[in-house]
C-alpha cells in the first residue's frame, strides 16, 4: 500500500519536472521561463523526496531526507532571486503586459538570454 | 528588535542546532569525528559572528513559528503549481506577464527575506527585487498578481516575525 502511494508520488513528481521542462521550452522569454523552472524546483522536489521518504520508512534516512528537502526549499528561491535580480540589474526589462503573441520579438529575447535559461 | 542582551542566547541556540545536526547526520560517535564536529561547530559560529549574524535580530526566534507558516504555504504551492502546469500545457499558452510593486509588511530583514522567498517558492510568482522595504514581483498571469496584491502572503509573513 505504502509502496503504491510512494510510486504515485514519484511519478507525479517526475511529471511536474517534465512539465517544467516543457514550460522552459514553450514560454517566450527569460522571466516567464523562470516560472517554469520554479515548477521543477518546488513541486518536483517536494513530490520526489516525499516518494523516497515513503520508501525509506521510519528511519534516520527519513530525517536526513526531510533536512535535504528543507535545505533545497531554502536555497532554491535564493538562487532564483539571485538570477532574477542579476537580470534586472543588468537591464533586462520585465515584459509587463506583453503576452506570448508577438512571436518575432520573443524569439529575439530568447536569443539574448540564452545563458540565463535554466534546465 | 533583539538587543545585545540576547546575543549569548542566540549564539548558544545556534551552537545547539549545529551540534544536533552534526550528531544526527554523522551517526558515528568516535573521538575523531566528535572532535571534527566540535571544530566545525565553533568555526561555523565564528563565521556567522563575523558575518554579523548576531548583530541585530538573528531570526532564530522565528523557527518555532515556521511549521504553522509552512502549513499555510504548502497548499498555496500545490494550488499555484497546478495552475502553472495547466497554463504550460494549454495549447494557447494563456499567459499575461505582469510586474507588481508593493510595500512589504514585515519590517525586519528576516521577515522580508522569508516573504520574498515564499513568493519565489510558489510557482507563477518570482521576486525580482527587494529594496527599501518594497518588493518587485514578476507574475506569470494577471490573476496571480491580483491575488498577491490582496496581501495574504504579506500579512502572514509579518505575523511570523512580530516579537
Amino acid at each position: 500500500m505504502i509502496d503504491i502511494l510512494s510510486w504515485i508520488l514519484l511519478v507525479l513528481g517526475g511529471g511536474f519536472v517534465f512539465v517544467g521542462g516543457v514550460g522552459a521550452l514553450r514560454l517566450p522569454n527569460f522571466y516567464t521561463r523562470m516560472h517554469a523552472a520554479s515548477l521543477t524546483d518546488t513541486m518536483g522536489t517536494i513530490l520526489i523526496l516525499a516518494g523516497i521518504m515513503l520508501q525509506a520508512g521510519w528511519s534516520l534516512a527519513t530525517i536526513k531526507l526531510i533536512a535535504i528537502l528543507v535545505f533545497l526549499l531554502l536555497t532554491g528561491p535564493t538562487a532564483t532571486y539571485a538570477l532574477a535580480n542579476a537580470a534586472l540589474l543588468s537591464g533586462l526589462k520585465p515584459d509587463a503586459g506583453r503576452t506570448g503573441d508577438s512571436r518575432d520579438r520573443n524569439e529575439e529575447d530568447g536569443r539574448d538570454n540564452g545563458q540565463g535559461d535554466k534546465p | 528588535m533583539t538587543g545585545s542582551s540576547n546575543r549569548p542566547a542566540s549564539i548558544l541556540a545556534l551552537c545547539l542546532i549545529l551540534v544536533t545536526a552534526w550528531l544526527l547526520w554523522s551517526g558515528i560517535y568516535k573521538p575523531l569525528l566528535l572532535g571534527l564536529g566540535t571544530f566545525s561547530c565553533i568555526l561555523s559560529v565564528y563565521v556567522a559572528y563575523r558575518l554579523g549574524f548576531f548583530r541585530d535580530s538573528s531570526g532564530l526566534h522565528v523557527i518555532p513559528r515556521l511549521p504553522r507558516y509552512w502549513g499555510w504555504l504548502m497548499p498555496e504551492i500545490v494550488r499555484s503549481s497546478i495552475d502553472v502546469a495547466r497554463i504550460v500545457l494549454d495549447p494557447k499558452l494563456p499567459i499575461s506577464p505582469t510586474v507588481v510593486e508593493f510595500e512589504a509588511a514585515p519590517k525586519g530583514p528576516v521577515g522580508q527575506a522569508i516573504l520574498g522567498n515564499a513568493i519565489t517558492l510558489s510557482p507563477g510568482t518570482v521576486t525580482l527585487d527587494v529594496y527599501d522595504g518594497r518588493l518587485r514581483v514578476h507574475c506569470l498571469t494577471r490573476e496571480g498578481a491580483e491575488s498577491l496584491l490582496s496581501g495574504d502572503a504579506n500579512r502572514r509573513a509579518a505575523d511570523l516575525t512580530i516579537h
